[in-house]
């Protein structure tokens, strides 16, 4: 229910502190150094309050650290030995459903203060077992058996989508090249360099029709956000608070072939308008769509699914430049995961911090002008899973 | 020099310098397109144009000697007045045996001699200079022979087939006022960096992808040029020519321009795109072809870098006895001009590829 004074009612949810590390291959920082950094940077935006619950979001420590049970381990790493705490686990969907959990115990009223960490720490191993990794999100008995691979999955539904909607050669390089213009503005981004249009096409294949610059790079990072309920919101703030207006999760098939329709993320379009329904809003309201953009032709699907645009339709969105940061839908702000830099399981939580910094007015460069209203969008496997929140902006406390 | 000895930099009590050097690369050639044809359709950029490959008559202890013979030819010395012969290498073809006792018998050197191998990845080679400089610089020696010579591995497919070479070179360290450059000062800088291995019985390495870069490469060399320049007072502006272990074209490239050379002080001493990277041969090769053309009064800095991981710097100052003495033996250029080219068959056949 969107609070239509646009003041904090006791059971609302705000995000009160965010803290994010740059995204990248940091080869000489751990799982938890990382972690820590973001935690403690969402922290100190609060005054260093130190939260009831930690949800962790997280997919492939098990896998590349040998780690598991991160709630634990990240809660005692942060001093916070006593709370509650536990880890997330829904591929790349684990950061947007670790923010789900702690909304829904803030909402319930049995957690008053919260904090979500998301953190990936992928360069402890060579590309082949991150690879090895990244596929035991999807199903293992019926799709990975076969050696495929997440960028040749994605590759078949962008094949399939070019095929079905007769899309043009070069359909999807709009994606890539906003992304880039955002993250060359975004400090924390990967990859800080604005691309044309050629390095698009000259771009080497990775998997046929994805190239180098259709797949996000899947990289090293954390991300944290501080959340209380509305009665307990400290007075002295140095940031305004953001608003939490809808949360919304739900899931498909895991493997692409049990999709009634391959081609279109019916997770992402139920929980797109399910949290628009919660939030009593209309998308049109939206200012901006951090969608997750694992590979280009997701962000199409996302913005399909949302209904930013009729199925098929969704790279016109790309190409007419209205998913730009001054166009009429703006999405990946701070360069998405192109850009800035997929960090698995944290992505979500990277994504709620850069819609809480829009929202706060704190985006410098790359800020979308008079945001009030972010969609947040964070997707597992291929789009088995997707998780979906809209943050609002709040004008006086 | 610094008249305040900075404890790090390694200078010995009795000038010491180059008194002899010599190269050797085999004839074969495999250009990187025929690995990209074999495994990527052709479709792959290559990280240099073709490689230098050992025939099937050549191994680590025959291109030594072969390096060695050019080194004893310009140093004009009697072969049994060497005390050390030191040949480090990744591609040694015993296990247990020493490379060095067949090299030092074939040359003349023994018996009256030490003789041993060096590992240390790619910098096995100026880590046996490093030993040989301390060894005559001490006095315990006049003539110490330190070789880094490989024919190196790489599993078929990998990114490093594209630049695993062969070749190499010699040098023979004595008194400064013999040498055709004498040594001004070195440096070594190491840590425990795990990025490229290969375990005992292992017929090919492995490496932890772009950690060969940043972390690695590009962190030991920036930071043992800058601690030896810093020690000696140097700038990159003082020399005429810099030469870096050089596994790939672009490597060397960006760390000479973070170092703050120029792409024409590294030119003559960058051999890799011709003959592939010849791990621990690769800089003291690169070294013999500026030593082919350097002029008395060049100085010359070397900077080596082992998997490991260390790097060495050496500064040079190049002597009038460089006229004299280089034209006794092959250049390096008449090595890398000698060129057969071969197909991946033939590579494969070479190189025992289709044995275990």
């Amino acid at each position: 229910m969107m609070s239509k004074n646009n003041n904090k009612s006791m059971d609302d949810v705000f995000i009160i502190g965010v803290g994010m590390t740059p995204v990248g291959e940091h080869w000489d920082r751990s799982l938890r150094e990382l972690a820590l950094e973001a935690m403690t940077a969402a922290r100190d935006e609060t005054g260093a309050m130190r939260p009831e619950a930690l949800y962790v979001a997280n997919m492939l420590a098990p896998a590349l650290s040998r780690q598991s049970h991160l709630g634990a381990l990240l809660a005692d790493f942060s001093g916070m030995r006593g709370i509650e705490a536990v880890a997330i686990d829904a591929a790349g969907a684990s950061g947007g459903m670790a923010l789900r959990q702690a909304y829904l115990a803030l909402a319930s009223g049995m957690v008053n203060t919260a904090m979500v960490v998301g953190v990936e720490k992928t360069t402890e191993r060579v590309t082949a077992e991150v690879e090895a990794a990244l596929i035991t999100s999807s199903d293992a008995d019926y799709e990975s058996i076969h050696g495929v691979t997440q960028t040749a999955l994605a590759a078949m539904l962008m094949r399939r989508y070019i095929f079905e909607y007769n899309v043009p050669e070069h359909a999807f390089a709009g994606f890539s090249i906003t992304a880039h213009a955002n993250g060359a503005k975004n400090s924390n981004a990967m990859f800080r360099r604005p691309i044309k249009l050629d390095t698009y096409t000259r771009a080497a294949m990775v998997s046929d029709p994805i190239n180098m610059f259709d797949a996000a790079p899947v990289a090293d990072g954390a991300a944290a956000i501080f959340l209380a309920r509305g009665d307990i919101l400290p007075s002295n703030l140095p940031f305004p608070p953001v608003r939490i207006e809808a949360s919304a999760a739900a899931i498909s098939a895991v493997a692409v072939h049990d999709r009634p329709n391959p081609i279109s993320f019916s997770s992402a379009e139920i929980t797109a308008q399910g949290a628009l329904d919660r939030a009593e809003i209309n998308k049109d309201q939206i200012d901006f769509f951090e969608v997750h953009d694992r590979f280009s032709v997701f962000a199409a699907l996302a913005l399909e699914a949302a209904g930013f645009a009729a199925p098929g339709e969704g790279w016109k969105l790309a190409e007419s430049g209205a998913i730009a940061l001054d166009g009429q839908i703006p999405i990946c702000t701070f360069g998405g995961s192109k850009a800035r830099g997929d960090t698995g399981g944290a992505t979500g939580v990277y994504q709620a911090v850069e819609a809480a910094l829009q929202l706060q007015g704190r985006a410098g460069e790359i800020q979308v002008a008079n945001a009030r209203l972010g969609l947040i969008q964070s997707l597992g496997g291929t789009g088995a899973t997707a998780a979906t929140h809209i943050f609002s902006a709040v004008e006086t406390l | 020099m610094t008249d305040e000895r900075d404890e790090r930099i390694m200078q010995p009590q009795n000038p010491v310098g180059f008194v002899g050097y010599g190269a050797y690369i085999p004839r074969y050639r495999l250009p990187a397109k025929e690995v990209a044809r074999i495994w990527k359709g052709g479709a792959a950029g290559t990280p240099i144009d073709e490689k230098a490959v050992a025939g099937l008559d050549e191994d680590v202890i025959t291109m030594s000697i072969e390096a060695a013979r050019n080194a004893l030819a310009r140093a004009a010395i009697n072969a049994a007045d060497i005390r050390a012969v030191w040949v480090g290498s990744e591609s040694h073809p015993y296990s247990v045996k020493p490379t060095s006792t067949v090299v030092a018998e074939a040359i003349g050197a023994t018996p009256h001699t030490l003789a041993a191998d060096w590992e240390f990845a790619c910098k096995a080679g100026t880590e046996a200079v490093q030993a040989a400089i301390g060894f005559t610089g001490s006095g315990m020696a006049k003539y110490a022979l330190a070789i880094g010579m490989d024919t190196a591995q790489g599993r078929p497919g990998d990114p490093l087939e594209y630049t695993a070479g062969a070749g190499g070179a010699a040098y023979i360290l004595g008194p400064a006022d013999e040498s055709l450059a004498a040594v001004e000062g070195s440096y070594s800088y190491t840590t425990d960096t795990p990025d490229f291995w290969r375990r005992a019985d292992e017929k090919y390495p492995s490496h932890g992808e772009r950690f060969t870069g940043e972390p690695a490469y590009f962190h030991h060399i920036t930071s043992s040029a800058q601690e030896l320049m810093d020690a000696l007072g140097a700038k990159p502006a003082d020399y005429r020519f810099v030469v870096f272990h050089q596994p790939n074209t672009k490597f060397p490239q960006r760390v000479g321009k973070i170092l703050g050379f120029t792409p024409e002080q590294l030119e003559v001493g960058l051999l890799v795109p011709r003959i592939g990277n010849v791990y621990a041969g690769s800089a003291l090769v690169g070294l013999t072809a500026v030593l082919d053309i350097a002029e008395p009064g060049d100085r010359v800095l070397l900077v080596s870098y082992g998997s490991g991981a260390g790097s060495d710097a050496m500064s040079m100052l190049v002597t009038d006895r460089i006229l004299e003495s280089r034209e006794v033996a092959p250049r390096t250029e008449d090595y890398i001009n000698r060129r057969t080219e071969i197909d991946y068959a033939t590579y494969s056949r070479f190189r025992g590829k289709l044995s275990k």
